[in-house]
């Protein structure tokens, strides 16, 4: 339970975080908050070289918005993101995630480009920031290029980033003014904030009664956190007042691929994916119905 | 390799200057280099919360940060929390007097997480509790106790303040 040695570099910006990056050779990695990197090199999961901590990086640190988005910076702890009022007011769903994100103690330390740069499959972080179409900013020594998120999770802890780019920031459509947007997040959990056996992030617009668009996705049931293409489509032009037609409901486990662990079996998994999403679709159909 | 790095820590207090290899944890650090023997090693992979300090004012698990990126910070250990001439403080004894300990592996981090909770908020709820300690792993009391004790510190240092 000790890391194996490695070479510490504390950067100060992101240019010199992407330096180190590419003078490291694959064998770099970024320390954000620490919460999933450290106890990967105490479990020597993770035996780099060098460790870059970015700590040190100002830029790296803030929430900003536009007309339509918010943009989270790597850095930026997930405590001030589930305190942020920009993020309460026009990210709502990420809001409503980050409460089941963690504990106290991890939460003052870990960060939301972190969570997100890792994609654990259970993790409430990338799966908000799927359902929600956001897209990751990844930056490396010649330049930046943005990947959606769908396209940048790959496997289970596996990203589509390249061994020199950095994680610079999360960018979320955020709320537009005039459209009727609902949105609700469920899980179930071992303990409150621990990873989630199953959970889903359900991102809906109506136009009056209607739903006219349905994201949502489903953590700790694949490789990957999933979206369901059928089981989306299966919500549009619905009212969803009675909950979720058991047409759409039964598309579910086809769409899922969960396995057996200590937690859950699998067949368990199944069942609570189709009852949370059940949940979150109808809460947020009443929602909209209440707000609208 | 690096090698060892010069850091100063100030550990309740008082500042602690040594030089450490990079991959010395805090929790290492303050055991080890700091003799500061009241914090624990449970896990040591950011689950169990023995290890939990304060730092720069906020609670965090020292098993999750390395002792270089505590460098000119400050940070508060267990042993901060007992009076200028080491008897127990408000919240350790409501722990003894409400038999909060069994084994006692645990309770360093979760006086540590008690005082951030009652730093911010002097009158917590149940829930508030649970949500402070949700954090911190106890294999024998049930959190029962622990809570209570909680509880019963939050009073005393209520009335202490009328």
């Amino acid at each position: 339970m000790k890391p194996a040695p490695f070479d510490y570099a504390l950067a100060t910006s992101i240019d010199e975080a992407t330096s180190y990056l590419a003078d490291g050779n694959g064998e770099a990695i970024v320390l954000a908050g620490g919460q999933t990197l450290m106890p990967m090199l105490s479990m020597r999961l993770a035996r780099p070289e060098l460790v870059i901590d970015i700590n040190g990086v100002d830029e790296l640190f803030g929430i900003e918005e536009t007309d339509d988005s918010v943009i989270i910076k790597a850095c930026t702890r997930q405590v001030t993101a589930l305190h942020s009022e920009i993020v309460k007011s026009r990210v709502p769903l990420l809001h409503k995630a980050m409460h089941f994100v963690g504990h106290f103690q991890t939460r003052n330390r870990g960060t939301i480009g972190g969570s997100v740069a890792h994609s654990d499959p259970a993790a409430e972080i990338p799966l908000a920031a799927l359902a929600l179409d956001s897209e990751v900013e990844l930056r490396n020594v010649n330049g930046s290029r943005r990947v959606a998120m769908a396209d940048y999770v790959v496997g289970p802890l596996m990203t589509a980033r390249e061994p020199d780019e950095l994680l610079v920031a999360v960018h979320l459509p955020a709320i537009v003014p005039g459209v009727t947007t609902a949105t609700s997040f469920h899980e179930v959990s071992e303990r409150h904030g621990d990873f989630a056996v199953v959970a889903v992030a359900a991102h809906l617009t109506f136009d009056g009664a209607i739903c006219t668009k349905a994201a949502v996705a489903f953590g700790g049931v694949d490789d990957t956190p999933v979206r369901i293409p059928e089981f989306e489509t299966g919500l549009i032009g619905e009212t969803l007042a009675y909950g979720v037609p058991d047409a759409a409901l039964d598309l579910i486990s086809d769409g899922i691929n969960p396995g057996s662990d200590q937690h859950a079996s699998a067949n368990y998994r199944r069942r609570v994916a189709r009852t949370l999403a059940n949940r979150a679709v109808s809460e947020a159909a009443a929602d909209a119905r209440g707000g609208a | 390799m690096t090698d060892a790095i010069h850091i100063h820590v100030s550990i309740n207090g008082n500042t602690v200057t040594d030089s450490v290899i990079p991959r010395m944890t805090l929790l290492d650090f303050l055991r080890y280099k700091a003799g500061m023997t009241g914090t624990h090693a449970g896990c040591e992979h950011g689950v169990c919360g023995a290890c939990s300090v304060i730092f720069d004012g906020d609670p965090v698990r020292s098993c999750s940060l390395l002792a270089v990126q505590a460098n000119g910070k400050s940070v508060m250990t267990v042993e901060g929390l007992s009076n200028a001439d080491g008897t127990p403080g408000t919240l350790q004894e409501a722990f003894q007097d409400a038999h909060a300990m069994q084994c006692g592996y645990c309770i360093p981090g979760m006086l540590v997480s008690a005082h951030a909770l009652l730093a911010r908020n002097a009158d917590p709820s149940l829930e508030d509790i649970k949500e402070a300690i949700g954090g911190n792993i106890c294999r024998c009391t049930g959190y029962v106790q622990i809570i209570e004790a909680i509880q019963l510190a939050a009073t005393r240092l209520r009335e202490a303040l009328k």
